[in-house]
């Protein structure tokens, strides 16, 4: 019971008449890799977003590390542990590379001087600024931006900015990562370097939840899946199993 | 690591701190007539209503239009306090202080009442409150009892020494200064700007919207009530007719001019757009005192066209301060030279122009709301 990160429990939403999810449930265990996947439409981006606090479940619940986080704020399941990229790459776009990295280390208790600290540049302004400063490079070096960490964050490639955004989500410092469609619009040599950002990122400790569209970078990736179809579970389990799944492959494919 | 100093952190600073000591000798010397110590008091009024709107436009990314509404209250609040405290204290500093200090936190008082909605509107809708919110506190003041405020007569303020008054003016600038610069330059301001450039995701990383919304709030109020108590001192009486919502546009046009988010464009476009306004007084008297506007707008017009115009960017590039310097001091960027964090990583982002402000968040941000 102890290695559960999240579970989510029974878990609906509706918006006015339309049931986006309806009775979902999702077990993963600390340090897995973990797969949802579905065609367009089917709630997947909607069950992202209730579990970092964005849309208020209608029933069920969702628990991180046995804590019930239902309904809480989007800060505060922050705190907790849930980081999130997004399906649109949404950076600090004026901001330099670094900088967006800095601002996603802001809610850490290690760095907490206050406002006070700030006006007055105290030494725990400088000392924790600096430390600051030093975490953020560590974490662009993982996804090897730290060559361009001055350029205005807006200017990157495409598959640059969605590592940013990934190196930004782990600056909050998460249990439970959370990344939507990460490999959207990336070269398949933008995708490789991406499976070994991911197996880095795993391997630090920090269970991954992933939504993608690019079957074989979900079973290169993934050991266990979800699928969802129109808001209910279609299939669930080991994702060669899933993926072979005739009801699956009609799902996706049709016929 | 000294010899890495940031000058450019300390640049405005250095134009206050110069100009304070420069006119604090010559009015030593009594070598200052009483109208160009009314114009640097002015001139320092300009400046810190137009960094404290610089925060709440520039950083932030909400459109207030309120400014003089704050200012409002801090004038007569302050100017109040004043009259009250002076057969007490006499005409002393201590009257002074005491007033700024009221004036300021009930300001920032009303900073507070008016972030609140501030944290539900976007764009046009809280500009629309926040005009509303000026034009209301002036005409309450307008409407009050001849007794308390003085009704449309005006209110009338306890006479300080100008020979102090513009040197306690220059000092509460060089506060504003500190704080507002500190503030941008640590986590909070990234905090700031980050929700600026996107909330949603300012949100999924933790930081407090709501918090850092009404704090912006409140510091402007604070400051705009302060630089109103100075105004209330500077002219002896006070109308609330003078801070109707032409007063707010101005400040901001300050703010638009010198560059959104940038500090140092604020104290110059302020410092000159004040200097303007008061040559042009002295110029155009009598019969051409309508002219003063046509003026005025004239030379704004043509900045803004220098400013933007893409034909003359090679002129600007070829002519601009920095360009200019370098080759005063010979300097060539050496483009072998590792590039060094330390100058750059807390560079506050400042090319944000007015319609991004204005368009980026009612339409786009509804459209960018919308995730799945």
């Amino acid at each position: 019971m102890t290695d559960t990160v999240l579970d989510i429990k029974d878990l609906s939403i509706s918006f006015g008449g339309l049931k986006a999810i309806e009775h979902f449930d999702l077990e993963i265990k600390k340090g897995q890799l973990y797969g949802l996947v579905g065609p367009n439409g089917a709630g997947k981006t909607t069950v992202f977003n209730i579990i970092t606090g964005v849309y208020k479940a209608t029933s069920g619940h969702f628990y991180l590390d046995g804590e019930d986080l239902t309904n809480k704020s989007q800060e505060y399941i922050c705190h907790k542990g849930i980081a999130r990229t997004f399906q649109n790459i949404r950076l600090f776009n004026n901001m330099t590379v670094i900088r967006n990295v800095l601002v996603g280390l802001h809610s850490q208790k290690e760095y907490a001087y206050s406002l006070f600290d700030s006006i007055l540049r105290l030494p725990r302004f400088k000392r924790e600024e600096k430390e600051m400063r030093d975490k953020a490079k560590e974490l662009l070096a993982m996804v090897d931006l730290l060559d361009v960490r001055n350029d205005i964050s807006s200017n990157l490639p495409y598959g640059k900015q969605r590592k940013l955004e990934i190196a930004r989500a782990l600056a909050t410092e998460p249990k439970l990562l959370c990344l939507d469609e990460p490999a959207a619009g990336m070269n398949p040599q933008e995708t490789k370097e991406l499976m070994d950002i991911i197996f880095k990122i795993r391997d630090l400790g920090i269970t991954i939840l992933l939504i993608e569209h690019d079957m074989k970078f979900v079973s290169g990736l993934c050991d266990e899946v979800t699928v969802l179809d129109f808001g209910h579970i279609l299939a669930s389990g080991k994702t060669k199993e899933v993926l072979n799944d005739p009801e699956v492959v009609r799902a996706y494919i049709g016929g | 690591m000294m010899k890495n100093i940031k000058w450019k952190h300390y640049v405005n600073y250095i134009i206050v701190g110069i100009a304070t000591i420069i006119f604090t000798i010559l009015s030593l010397t009594s070598s200052l007539s009483s109208s160009s110590l009314y114009a640097l008091e002015k001139i320092a009024i300009a400046i810190i209503l137009t960094v404290s709107l610089s925060l709440v436009v520039g950083f932030l990314g909400e459109l207030s239009l309120g400014h003089a509404g704050f200012m409002c209250i801090g004038a007569y609040l302050g100017g109040k306090a004043a009259v009250l405290l002076e057969p007490v204290f006499g005409n002393t500093i201590m009257t002074l202080l005491i007033a700024l200090i009221i004036g300021a936190l009930i300001a920032a008082l009303f900073g507070f009442v008016i972030g609140l909605p501030a944290l539900r509107l976007k764009g046009d809708y809280l500009a629309i409150v926040t005009l509303a919110f000026g034009e209301i506190t002036r005409s309450l003041f307008m409407n009050s009892d001849p007794e308390l405020f003085g009704g449309t007569l005006g209110l009338e303020t306890p006479r300080f020494d100008r020979n102090y008054l513009f040197i306690i003016a220059f000092i509460i600038l060089f506060i504003c200064l500190i704080i507002i610069q500190n503030i941008i330059r640590s986590k909070h301001g990234r905090a700031i700007t980050a929700i600026r450039d996107n909330e949603i995701a300012a949100r999924s990383i933790g930081i407090n919207v709501t918090k850092y919304k009404l704090m912006v709030f409140i510091i402007a109020a604070f400051f705009a009530g302060m630089a109103g108590v100075l105004y209330s001192f500077s002219n002896y009486t006070i109308q609330s007719s003078t801070f109707d919502y032409n007063y707010s546009i101005e400040i901001l046009v300050m703010v638009v001019l010198g560059g959104m988010g940038n500090i140092t464009g604020s104290i110059l476009s302020a410092t000159f757009l004040t200097i303007l306004d008061i040559r042009l007084q002295t110029i155009l008297t009598g019969d051409m005192a309508v002219l003063q506007d046509v003026f005025r707008s004239l030379i704004l017009i043509v900045f803004i066209i220098y400013n933007n115009a893409e034909r003359l960017r090679p002129f600007r590039e070829k002519y601009n301060l920095k360009s200019v310097w370098q080759r005063i001091t010979m300097k060539k960027k050496d483009p072998n030279k590792d590039q060094d964090d330390e100058h750059k990583w807390d560079r506050v982002p400042t090319k944000i122009k007015m319609d991004e402000i204005l368009t980026l968040n009612v339409n786009s941000q509804e459209k960018e709301d919308k995730d799945d």
